[in-house]
């Protein structure tokens, strides 16, 4: 499967005429074993793409959300070793879903390129986004992926212009990720009407489909995004609920689900009603 | 890696490094963002336009002749050759003369030069012991820029005075609280502030780290010391030194004067680490000595690490030291044998500082009190009538108060 099942899903989703809701949340926060709950209870609400987070210490391109997600995470014990065991214990409860691993290149290359293109795709992981190596640096982490069918997810940005686009596009897989503001995770997020020609001409350049994120937080900008879009990701706003639930002692993964079913409920309506304006 | 792999160019071309893509050998590159990757592209061409530009390179060496007060001297170290040399003679190069006190200000005028050449109108950098953040602080003012420096909340904890030198520079300090406080978490929060502000912000980065161009570019704005440094010993001694030595942390005094001399067969060229505390405790800021490679703030290099890939916490006496990562070129450099990778530890920097105040009547900077450590060995390798230059990166009055309470310790 691997690489496929995110076609498969994106497949089906443009069948069905509707966007699709990829939620993002850290491995091991706030606990290793709350992990998979969350994973299970996101689905169950209507997630249709799984993003992982691989935590690292030193995560560059984050907010301050996800860093501390990070630092819990790695507190309460969690490895890159780990997180591929919790990619396996979900894939063994939905064959279906894709799952993305989202981080930094270090723990990858710590681990070693081909035996964690081999790990992964052994524990079910479909796609990879690595924040800090760009085209120009991924050619030995894409053939160790290549090898396992594993999707190489690119980003594209607001300062990628249309020739550097074409460097994007090429050579990867699966769908193309637009960070549509120019910030870090969970900064503000861009108006709709000005995230669809940046969608269009990733899509053209890719012949990919195109998921939004940073800075998605509510259902309503969710729906905005899901009427451009191919997919809206959301992270930033789950990990933060996921932490107070954590805090409050209460249970994040039943926390979790409420905004969740409430971001997928707008993001798969939203191409059914009338565009606002 | 493969030693027949970093070998080419001959090993008489080790100056002609990085590549086009920015590698020193296997080493350095440009792992950053994609949001960030046109911008460094830009910044790469920008400086290539500049480094062959007349006007520029004038206007360079005239800030550097009359605000930095270049040439530093290069002064004969005569009862500290004494005392230590075994024969050999011993020559400081005198950064510490430098305006701001510290070789960090040769970059900081270059790097703003570029800034303002580019047409941007904001300046950011990280800073450590603060004497980076004092050097961008004081070329912001120096042209009237706007600049905010990140610097962990433990270092604006433990460099009072240079965080109050910043703020009466006009410059606003940005305490990091993220990771460990400390000065890779100033670099992260540097990083995430260019990310959000790419349209008009400089990142000022000051040593030799981050993504290509910047480890090329600040070796090239510190070879004016090696530069000066190889005129001076010939006007001394009619002859190249024996043997270079200097501290490295992400090491940009080391490689300004190094690099210069790089294909000189017989100069023996020597790094200084930080071993903090010694390499067998742990605590420690020796990257070739005590760590391996891996990626961290745009390049691939020597970084302490644990065995999951997480990065460790670096420690030193010396904060201008206390870095988990290296610059590339010295991982490449310690790779193929150019240049040996030494270490001193906390308490032996501390009794050369004390040995070179009282000798010398020169109070050194902690980090080349690390350099200072090792002119032992390095002098009893040379021999009788070698000839050593050291650089003296920074001076020690910003240090005082963290030696203050083991100076009992040193009579």
């Amino acid at each position: 499967m691997s690489a496929g099942r995110i076609e498969a899903r994106f497949a089906a989703l443009a069948a069905e005429r509707r966007a699709g809701l990829v939620t993002y949340v850290m491995a091991g926060d706030p606990t290793p074993q709350a992990s998979l709950e969350i994973l299970k209870t996101l689905t169950a609400a209507g997630a249709d793409l799984i993003e992982l987070g691989l935590p690292f210490s030193d995560p560059m391109a984050d907010g301050p959300i996800i860093q501390k997600a990070a630092v819990r995470a790695l507190e309460r014990g969690m490895t890159t070793r780990a997180t591929l065991d919790l990619v396996a214990a979900f894939r063994r409860t939905d064959a279906a879903t894709p799952v993305i691993l989202m981080g930094y290149l270090n723990p990858v290359m710590s681990f070693g390129l081909k035996a964690f293109a081999q790990a992964a795709a052994e524990a079910g992981v479909d796609g990879l986004i690595m924040v800090d190596c760009p085209p120009e640096e991924a050619d030995a982490l894409s053939e160790a992926l290549d090898a396992q069918d594993i999707a190489l997810i690119r980003l594209a940005t607001p300062t990628t212009d249309a020739t550097r686009l074409q460097v994007v596009a090429r050579g990867t897989r699966g769908f193309v990720y637009y960070v549509s503001v120019a910030g870090v995770t969970g900064d503000k997020a861009a108006e709709a009407s000005r995230v669809a020609p940046a969608v269009a001409q990733v899509r053209a350049a890719s012949g990919l489909p195109v998921a939004v994120g940073f800075g998605v937080r509510e259902p309503e900008q969710a729906a905005d995004i899901a009427r451009v879009a191919d997919a809206v990701v959301v992270g930033s706003a789950l990990v933060e609920v996921i932490a107070a639930a954590a805090e409050a002692g209460a249970d994040p993964a039943e926390a979790v689900s409420l905004k969740a079913r409430a971001l997928a409920g707008a993001v798969h309506a939203a191409r059914q009603e009338p565009a606002l304006g | 890696m493969t030693s027949a792999r970093l070998m080419e160019p001959p090993p008489n071309a080790y100056a002609a490094w990085p590549d086009a893509r920015g590698r020193f050998g296997d080493y350095g590159g440009a792992y950053i963002p994609e949001t960030l990757a046109p911008l460094v592209q830009d910044l790469g061409r920008a400086y290539e336009e500049a480094k062959a530009s007349p006007e520029f390179q004038a206007e360079l060496a005239a800030h550097l002749a009359t605000y930095v007060g270049r040439p530093s001297p290069l002064h004969f170290a005569e009862r500290y050759s004494a005392a230590y040399g075994q024969g050999a003679r011993i020559y400081f190069k005198r950064e510490d003369l430098n305006h701001t006190g510290a070789h960090k200000i040769n970059n900081c005028i270059g790097q703003i030069l570029l800034a303002r050449r580019m047409g941007k109108t904001r300046i950011i950098a990280e800073t450590g012991a603060g004497q980076h953040g004092v050097a961008t602080a004081t070329v912001c003012a120096l042209f009237g820029m706007p600049c905010v420096v990140y610097m962990g909340a433990l270092d604006v904890e433990r460099q009072a005075p240079n965080v109050l030198r910043m703020r009466l520079l006009g410059a606003e300090v940005r305490p990091v609280t993220s990771g460990s406080a400390t000065l890779k978490d100033a670099t992260n929060e540097a990083l995430r502030d260019w990310v959000a502000n790419v349209d008009d912000t400089f990142y000022i980065i000051g040593s030799v780290v981050g993504p290509h161009p910047y480890p090329m570019m600040v070796r090239d704005f510190q070879t004016v010391i090696g530069l000066e440094a190889r005129e001076q010993i010939l006007a001394a001694e009619g002859r190249l030194p024996d043997a270079l030595v200097a501290c490295v942390g992400g090491g940009s005094n080391a490689m300004g004067l190094f690099h210069p001399f790089l294909s000189d067969d017989g100069v023996r060229i020597f790094g200084v680490e930080a071993a903090g505390d010694g390499l067998q405790s742990g605590r420690h800021a020796a990257a070739i000595n005590g760590g391996r490679p891996g990626v961290l703030h745009g390049n691939l290099t020597y970084l302490l690490q644990d065995t999951d890939g997480q990065i460790t916490e670096a420690h030193s006496i010396s904060a201008g030291l206390d870095y988990p990562g290296i610059g590339p070129e010295h991982a490449w450099l310690a790779d193929v044998g150019r240049v040996r990778y030494l270490m001193a530890t906390d308490t032996e920097a501390l009794a050369a500082f004390a040995a070179c105040s009282r000798l010398e009547g020169i109070i050194p900077a902690l980090e080349p009190a690390h350099a200072l450590a090792r002119l032992p060995e390095v002098c009893a390798e040379v021999g009788p009538g070698g000839v050593v230059v050291l650089n003296m990166s920074g001076r020690g009055d910003k240090d005082l108060a963290a030696v203050a309470p083991r100076l009992e310790n040193l009579a």
